[in-house]
């Protein structure tokens, strides 16, 4: 049988026939594509969970200020409420949200992250898993898993669809980014292959049509906030789907229709500012005193 | 669906420096390449940006991210945020220029580095998407390669016989050829050949191909990114 597969269909065939987890198929994929031993591509994601864990803390613990200063510090005041107070969302679900938050804001002022599937969605995945997986005390061998499981729904959307919001819209990007973590999740909980692609098609049926629409084109805002709902869609979604709740239609389904609402979905609001918050009074302001601020910077340090 | 094969580290990756895989670490792999083709001390680097990049690249911090690579910084080096620092400690000049270079991607660059010498290199690149990059042209001659592969650059006659004499020099030492393309502006002019590899080429193969003389002008080896 392949060691490969195009779609999710094909991915659960795989996996059926061989009482096999989807990241364990990820695995051996990767093993068989890059002719690597199963613990140089384990070592590699080891490598990649360390990074995404030491972003996290950076930006639950620094002062963090995104390059045009626009973001920053706003991860911090979501841990502070969880941590001293009760939260409407529980502390879980908060923790997530201000990890996933606190990823973006490293992005954001030029630290280290792991794109996954992009710069601009990097915090919804280390945001679910690390937390979940932290939560449920479960070792770093299973998020490892988790990790290799979402790079499978990753693999499939980028292949069939786009996680580029300039292709997409930010659909595409947070969309599969949060399809990604809430499959690993699902793996991570002990759930079936099929149960984690129902989870992954619910998640990008929650926010299908989402714009994207960035304050003066800058990876900053609204992208930081669409991670911190990206992240809870992910952790609604598995549970959803842990529960038995199915999704409807078949996430390769999902994953076409998502592309077709990217394509039909104009210029203005696909990661160009011209539309959208970005385009708003308050967002054209933004953008002018961002530039303004650039250029003035620039001639003092000249 | 596209054929493109997606390792899973395309996916849960690339490990780099924040805001934008385009527009942060694309640019410095295009910077990269810069270096790579430089044939001297680099004096003066100056970057024209085109589309997206030209009105995106303060915020974006593309300009950091491409004298990063120009100095030979990794894309997941934290050292892109403090590289203009580090161009003027190594006595590098750099400009950034917002223009026009005509019908190409909204992320498009061209640099021109300029030697003490009064000479200059120059090379276009665009960052694709997702980190990727796309070289399409190298001292005014049209080109394209991904950089993704080890790749031998080679700048040779527009004459018979130069192809199989390198390919030779490659079948060799063993050496696998993963794609190849020539591109040539005019007939029995200079041309380049892009030789992707499966492995990397080792100096003393470059060093043999160079020995071609009055065939080969110049042979630049870009490690994978």
């Amino acid at each position: 049988m392949s060691k490969d597969f195009r779609n999710g269909t094909e991915l659960i065939q795989i996996c059926n026939a061989n009482s096999k987890k989807i990241s364990e198929v990820m695995i051996e994929r990767e093993m068989y594509l890059s002719g690597k031993t199963r613990d140089e591509v384990i070592e590699a994601m080891k490598d990649s969970l360390k990074t995404m864990k030491d972003a996290i803390e950076k930006g639950l613990t620094k002062d963090i200020k995104s390059v045009s200063g626009l973001i920053g510090g706003d991860a911090k005041k979501l841990k502070s409420r969880y941590e001293t107070t009760k939260t409407v969302c529980g502390k879980q679900v908060n923790k997530a949200v201000a990890s996933a938050m606190a990823v973006l804001e490293v992005n954001a002022s030029m630290g280290l992250i792991v794109a996954a599937p992009t710069a601009g969605a990097s915090g919804i995945l280390p945001g679910a898993i690390i937390t979940v997986g932290e939560n449920f005390k479960l070792g770093e061998e299973e998020m490892i898993h988790g990790l290799f499981a979402a790079g499978a729904v990753g693999y499939i959307i980028t292949k069939n669809a786009t996680v580029s919001g300039a292709e997409g819209g930010c659909q595409a990007e947070t969309g599969s980014a949060a399809a990604m973590a809430a499959a690993a999740i699902v793996e991570m909980l002990g759930g079936t292959p099929e149960e984690a692609l129902h989870a992954a098609s619910m998640a990008i049926k929650n926010i299908l049509g989402m714009v994207c629409d960035p304050i003066a084109g800058l990876v900053e805002a609204p992208c930081m906030k669409r991670n911190a709902i990206g992240v809870a869609n992910a952790l609604i979604s598995a549970d959803m789907a842990l529960a038995g709740i199915k999704s409807i239609i078949p996430f390769d389904e999902v994953v076409e229709a998502m592309y077709k609402v990217g394509r039909a979905l104009p210029c203005s609001l696909k990661e160009t500012a011209q539309g959208g918050l970005a385009a708003t009074p308050t967002g054209i302001r933004i953008q002018k005193e961002i530039f303004e601020k650039i250029e003035s910077d620039k001639t003092v340090t000249k | 669906m596209n054929n493109k094969i997606y390792s899973v580290f395309d996916i849960i990756g690339p490990k780099m420096i924040g805001p934008s895989s385009s527009h942060t670490a694309g640019a410095a792999r295009i910077g990269r390449v810069a270096r790579k083709i430089s044939r001297d001390k680099i004096k003066k680097v100056s970057f024209y940006l085109h589309g997206s990049f030209a009105s995106t690249y303060r915020g974006h911090g593309t300009d950091r991210a491409l004298i990063a690579g120009v100095l030979g910084l990794q894309p997941n080096d934290e050292n892109i945020s403090r590289s203009m620092e580090i161009a003027k400690e190594q006595g590098m000049e750099y400009s950034f220029i917002e223009t026009d270079l005509g019908d190409v991607h909204p992320n498009t660059v061209k640099i021109v580095l300029e030697y003490n010498d009064g000479k200059h290199s120059e090379l276009v690149g665009s960052s694709i998407g997702g980190g990727s990059i796309k070289i399409i042209q190298i001292n005014g001659l049209d080109v394209e390669f991904s950089a993704e592969y080890p790749t031998l650059v080679i700048r040779h006659i527009d004459r018979p016989g130069v192809i199989a004499e390198v390919t030779k020099i490659m079948s060799h030492h063993n050496i696998n050829i993963a794609s190849m393309n020539v591109f040539r502006q005019h007939k029995g002019e200079d041309a380049f050949m892009i030789i992707e590899t499966d492995h990397v080429v080792s100096e003393k193969i470059v060093d043999e191909i160079c020995g071609l003389k009055d065939k080969i002008m110049s042979v630049y080896m870009i490690e994978a990114l």
